[in-house]
């Protein structure tokens, strides 16, 4: 123990060091001072003139600007021209889905000969979601997609974290998709 | 009959003006260390209007309220404390001095009513200044007991500190003032704040602060060492000492004691202006009107000359305030040595040689040219 030498703190060849202006204080303290208040009257006046003095969005009201392209936010189920979906109730998205959060009511659609088969409910659990897109993937008729939109994810229940068929239709087609979407001809009928 | 009625007003006003002070000052607290620091602040509380869903944020002037309901409605944690009487005792000896020494400070005009003139100021007091220190140093008692009662070490630690720290800048302050007392003669608030309602050199308001410019600077710090916040926050440092003397206070004590530290801003600030910045003066402002340097008067008549009053010492506090507020998201922490040292070996010494410069200056200016 005794052999044990005493601590001596290392020096730096690139310690800062203050000079008598720093080590006096006083005229440093006046430095910050101006500094954080040139920063406050900025923003102040920013405030003050009807603008946003800071970059933060109000994040459940106001979506964040930089949202890449591709983002994978929140998925839509594309439509037809007449506004129906384009799904057909084939369930690969919900087999193929890890965190199991899709769930399909098929139903018959005697009306449609050519898509008989119709989700009846199309629902996604969003508070187990993990946005992998695999859905996308698997779906053979292009009929979910995802954008870079997120849900209205906060909220005080896990019970009504649920998109349904209603929301997950309305995303105004003309606008935001990360593919452009098909216009269907009026020659096919509206039915390709 | 009549007197007492205004006394009452008056006191009802200040209590109302340090309450609202209190409350508002954690708004502005906030909302300015986040424009400092490019945030928005808290905006989140609301109240909502009943049976409709019309919600009032209001900038999230509603946060202060929703502070204090949770301070009411938390449990009251108490630790077996060596003295059960000091801990309970500890939270109002801190709150209630701070409150009175408002008692003594002149914060509008003399307001005439029905041939009777009434300086505006709940206790005429001839010891004004002395009182406020008075009172002021009964905090640091509130401080100590809050520490020993605790039975606990952070606390104590924190006690030990607040005493040596409040005492050493109690010195400075009481050196820095001593200068003023010279220079008018009295030591009754309204007497001084009336002494710098003229101008000096014809141009310049005759406020404190221009005849003693480092007693101001001076003061203001050892103010601010007083009121235990960043950077003189030693007593509660949290990442050393977890709260300090309130480590064991829960609930509204502890709500009094961040009560109190609030309302000391707003009694700095007012006790700065009365000193320093011509308590509730204008620059040109008598109490027939303005005066202004070209010779130009323009009249007015008293209500409105007592309302401009008011208003500006409300002002010139609520500037102040922000000032503090500003030092306190600046300035980083001292460490323990630094802050007596300051003290000891940099304010103090100013201090007394401000206090030589100012008795020597009003000595040669009292006795004429020899």
């Amino acid at each position: 123990m005794s052999s044990r030498k005493p601590y001596v703190r290392r020096r730096y060849w690139n310690e800062p060091a203050m000079g008598w202006w720093e080590r006096l204080y006083l005229f440093e303290v006046v430095r910050g001072l101006w500094i954080t208040g040139g920063v406050f009257l900025h923003n102040m006046w920013k405030w003050m003139t009807g603008r946003k003095g800071a970059l933060t969005a109000y994040y459940p009201e106001e979506l964040r600007a930089d949202y890449a392209a591709r983002n994978r936010g929140k998925h839509i189920l594309t439509q037809r021209p007449d506004g129906r979906p384009q799904c057909v109730a084939c369930n690969m998205c919900a087999t193929v889905c890890p965190a199991q959060v899709i769930e399909i009511d098929a139903a018959f659609d005697p009306d449609d000969p050519a898509h008989p088969k119709y989700p009846a409910r199309f629902e996604i659990d969003y508070s187990r979601c993990v946005f992998c897109g695999l859905c996308v993937e698997a779906c053979p008729e292009d009929a979910i997609r995802m954008v870079k939109e997120t849900p209205g994810l906060p909220g005080f229940d896990r019970n009504r974290m649920w998109l349904g068929k209603e929301e997950l239709l309305d995303w105004q087609p003309q606008r935001d998709v990360a593919k452009p979407y098909p216009v269907a001809s009026e020659a096919a009928g509206g039915r390709p | 009959m009549q007197d007492l009625a205004v006394t009452l007003i008056y006191v009802a006003y200040a209590l109302g003006l340090l309450l609202t002070f209190g409350t508002v000052l954690t708004w502005v607290e906030r909302k300015q260390a986040a424009i400092m620091a490019d945030r928005i602040g808290a905006n989140r509380a609301y109240v909502r209007i009943p049976f409709t869903q019309v919600k009032l944020v209001w900038l999230g002037l509603f946060h202060g309220l929703a502070d204090g309901l949770k301070m009411l409605l938390k449990e009251d944690f108490k630790p077996v404390p060596y003295d059960r009487l000091a801990y309970a005792i500890a939270p109002w000896v801190t709150f209630v001095p701070v409150m009175l020494v408002f008692a003594v400070i002149p914060f509008g005009g003399t307001l005439v009513v029905g041939g009777r003139s009434y300086p505006m100021q709940i206790a005429p007091i001839d010891a004004g200044l002395l009182v406020v220190f008075a009172f002021s140093g009964i905090t640091i008692i509130g401080t100590m007991l809050a520490g020993w009662s605790s039975s606990n070490k952070f606390s104590m630690l924190g006690a030990l500190r607040a005493g040596s720290q409040l005492i050493s800048y109690e010195l400075v302050m009481g050196l820095t003032v001593l200068g003023l007392i010279f220079l008018y003669g009295t030591v009754e608030l309204v007497s001084i704040v009336e002494q710098q309602s003229g101008t000096l050199l014809g141009v310049l308001p005759a406020w404190g602060i221009f005849y003693q410019p480092f007693a101001a600077v001076l003061f203001l710090t050892a103010a601010v060492a007083e009121n235990k916040r960043i950077p003189f926050d030693l007593p509660e440092a949290e990442s050393e000492l977890i709260a300090g003397y309130m480590t064991e206070y829960s609930a509204m004590k502890m709500g009094l004691f961040m009560f109190a530290e609030f309302i000391e801003i707003a009694i700095i600030a007012a006790l700065f202006s009365t000193l320093f910045l011509g308590g509730y003066n204008l620059p040109w402002m008598t109490d027939a009107g303005f005066v202004l340097p070209g010779g130009r008067v323009i009249a007015m008549n008293h209500v409105a000359v007592v309302a401009i009053q008011m208003l500006t010492f409300l002002g010139k506090v609520l500037l102040l305030c922000s000032f503090q507020i500003l030092i306190r998201w600046t300035l980083p922490r001292f460490r323990w040595d630094q802050l007596l040292g300051f003290a000891w070996r940099f304010l103090l010494p100013l201090a007394i040689l401000n206090l030589v410069v100012t008795v020597a200056a009003v000595w040669v200016l009292r006795s004429g040219p020899p």
